[in-house]
């Protein structure tokens, strides 16, 4: 073995490939967030966005490039959490509080991964693999993403199921982004509590952002 | 006596109890009656081990040297805490005046895979050791103490080297992580050379083999939760470990060997 095959077995280099692909899609979720808001425009600016997205060939540079850092994500994050919890097999009787105690949201990362997991699996099938309807807009005949929007957004069901994995989400994101960049190596005495603060301010804004649209459809729209 | 207040506590004690490495364990509750409130954690085990011994029982195996937090042996979790619930703190120097009358106190050994159990709250930190054998010295000599200044050290290297020398090697950060990770100690041990002029030459081979022996020994990778650093009696910071991280990718493009 040499320094760059052990890298990709060694706790640290997988750990800085969870925190890459974790970084890549922090990016996209928020890019996706800022593309939804665009409901509030229109329903032909959201429709004419959608179409725009999937009507150039960088789309498949990019999903291919999604399916790769979410794969690698999950996989290699459930290996590490395996690999931790037999680092410690025998549990403690009692767990610390105070100063001393770990949080709750980086007790549970492996729990909300396995959430967004699912979310996603389902948010496909809603949505990319969902009904597709037909609207036309000055000639141009583009997927009605609104309208099948309209219909999901109106059941209560799914309105609470986004609720909570957006919410999930948040949290996963609020020690995500900042601890991704202290797997990486940044970290200074000044910068590094702002970095944690902007972490959370993009975990806030990521989720509150998504969770802004099923609201709008249920209550508003 | 002088300088003592002369006030006492009792409290009711569960204390991890397990007569080898292979035997089943279990908590065994005891009563800790008149205790000073000046005494210290591990003073308050030795008034408990005299009953034992006194009634012809086992006493309770712990680890201690020094007793003034410098040599790192006083290892135990108090109440789901290394070194108990005060930060900056080894079990040694924490008082019983900490604690309330009539409270419940739980102590348990460090539980880790790499930390093997010895006897109740005895562990084996030799893995801690063999970390240290595998890279964490200078291998040339370096002769008679350098003139002042011949050797060109900024002041905030020399403080942030001193500051993780301090790590008194104790383990707490193994005991303290939810993945029982080891990044803390490793990164501290790193650190206290990758940031002097001396530790340069052999910087990169040194975090590769450290980090490599650390994974051997069976120690989990990091979450970046910051228990290490808050149970630390020597509050190391997180900073090192984010330097380790990088020492570590950048060890890993640098490296021209075709075998390790
Ligand atoms: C949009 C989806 C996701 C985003 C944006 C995301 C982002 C992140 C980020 C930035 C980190 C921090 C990496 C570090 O500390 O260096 C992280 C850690 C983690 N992620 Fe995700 N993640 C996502 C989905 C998932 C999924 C589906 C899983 C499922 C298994 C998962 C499991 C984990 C775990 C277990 C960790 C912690 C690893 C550790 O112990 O340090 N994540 N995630
Ligand atoms: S006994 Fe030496 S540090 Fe506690």
């Amino acid at each position: 073995m040499t320094a760059k095959t052990s890298y990709l077995t060694s706790t640290i280099g997988q750990k800085q490939v969870v925190a890459l692909s974790g970084l890549s899609l922090s990016l996209f979720v928020l890019a996706h967030m800022m593309g939804n808001l665009l409901i509030f425009v229109s329903p032909q600016a959201y429709n004419m966005y959608g179409h725009a997205l999937v009507s150039t060939p960088l789309i498949y540079v990019a999903e291919a490039g999604l399916v790769l850092f979410f794969a690698l994500h999950v996989f290699l994050a459930i290996r590490l959490t395996w690999l931790n919890r037999g680092a410690r097999p025998q549990a403690y009787a009692v767990s610390a509080k105070g100063e001393k105690a770990t949080h709750f949201v980086q007790k549970t990362l492996l729990a909300q991964g396995l959430v967004i997991l699912v979310f996603v699996i389902l948010h496909l099938i809603t949505f990319k693999y969902g009904k597709v309807y037909w609207v036309t807009y000055d000639g141009v005949t583009v997927r009605d993403l609104h309208r099948l929007i309209i219909e999901v957004f109106s059941q209560p069901g799914y309105l609470t199921w986004y609720l909570v994995a957006l919410v999930v989400l948040g949290l996963h994101l609020s020690h995500g982004v900042s601890s991704a960049l202290q797997t990486f190596g940044a970290a200074h005495p000044q910068l590094t509590p702002l970095l944690k603060k902007i972490g959370l301010g993009y975990a806030l804004i990521v989720s509150l952002g998504f969770i802004s649209l099923p609201i709008y459809v249920y209550f508003i729209y | 006596m002088a300088g003592t207040t002369g006030k006492t506590l009792n409290l009711k004690l569960r204390i991890w109890r397990q007569s080898g490495p292979d035997k089943e364990g279990s908590f065994v509750d005891y009563e800790a009656k008149n205790i000073s409130t000046d005494a210290s954690f591990l003073e308050m085990l030795d008034v408990i081990n005299v009953e034992l011994v006194k009634k012809g029982e086992d006493p309770i195996e712990f680890d201690h040297d020094c007793r003034e937090g410098i040599c790192g042996s006083c290892s135990m979790v108090i109440n789901g805490s290394p070194h108990g619930p005060d930060r900056g703190t080894a079990t040694c120097q924490l008082h019983m005046r900490r604690f309330q009358d009539g409270q419940t106190v739980v102590v348990e050994p460090f539980r880790a895979k790499a930390f093997p159990l010895v006897k109740d709250l005895a562990v084996d930190r030799s893995s801690f050791d063999r970390i240290i054998q595998s890279g964490g010295y200078i291998s040339v000599n370096t002769g008679n103490a350098p003139d002042a200044n011949s050797l060109p050290v900024p002041k905030e290297n020399a403080d942030m080297a001193f500051a993780a020398a301090t790590c008194i090697g104790c383990g707490a950060c193994v005991a303290a992580c939810k993945n029982a990770s080891a990044s803390l100690f490793v990164s501290a041990k790193l650190a206290h050379l990758a940031l002097l002029p001396q530790g340069q030459a052999e910087r990169d081979q040194r975090t590769l083999k450290m980090v490599a022996q650390m994974d051997e020994e069976g120690f989990g990778a990091c979450t970046n939760t910051g228990a290490c650093s808050a149970a630390c009696p020597k509050e190391i910071s997180l900073e090192n470990i984010a330097r380790m991280n990088r020492d570590y990718a950048k060890a890993t493009l640098k490296d021209r060997k075709t075998s390790v």
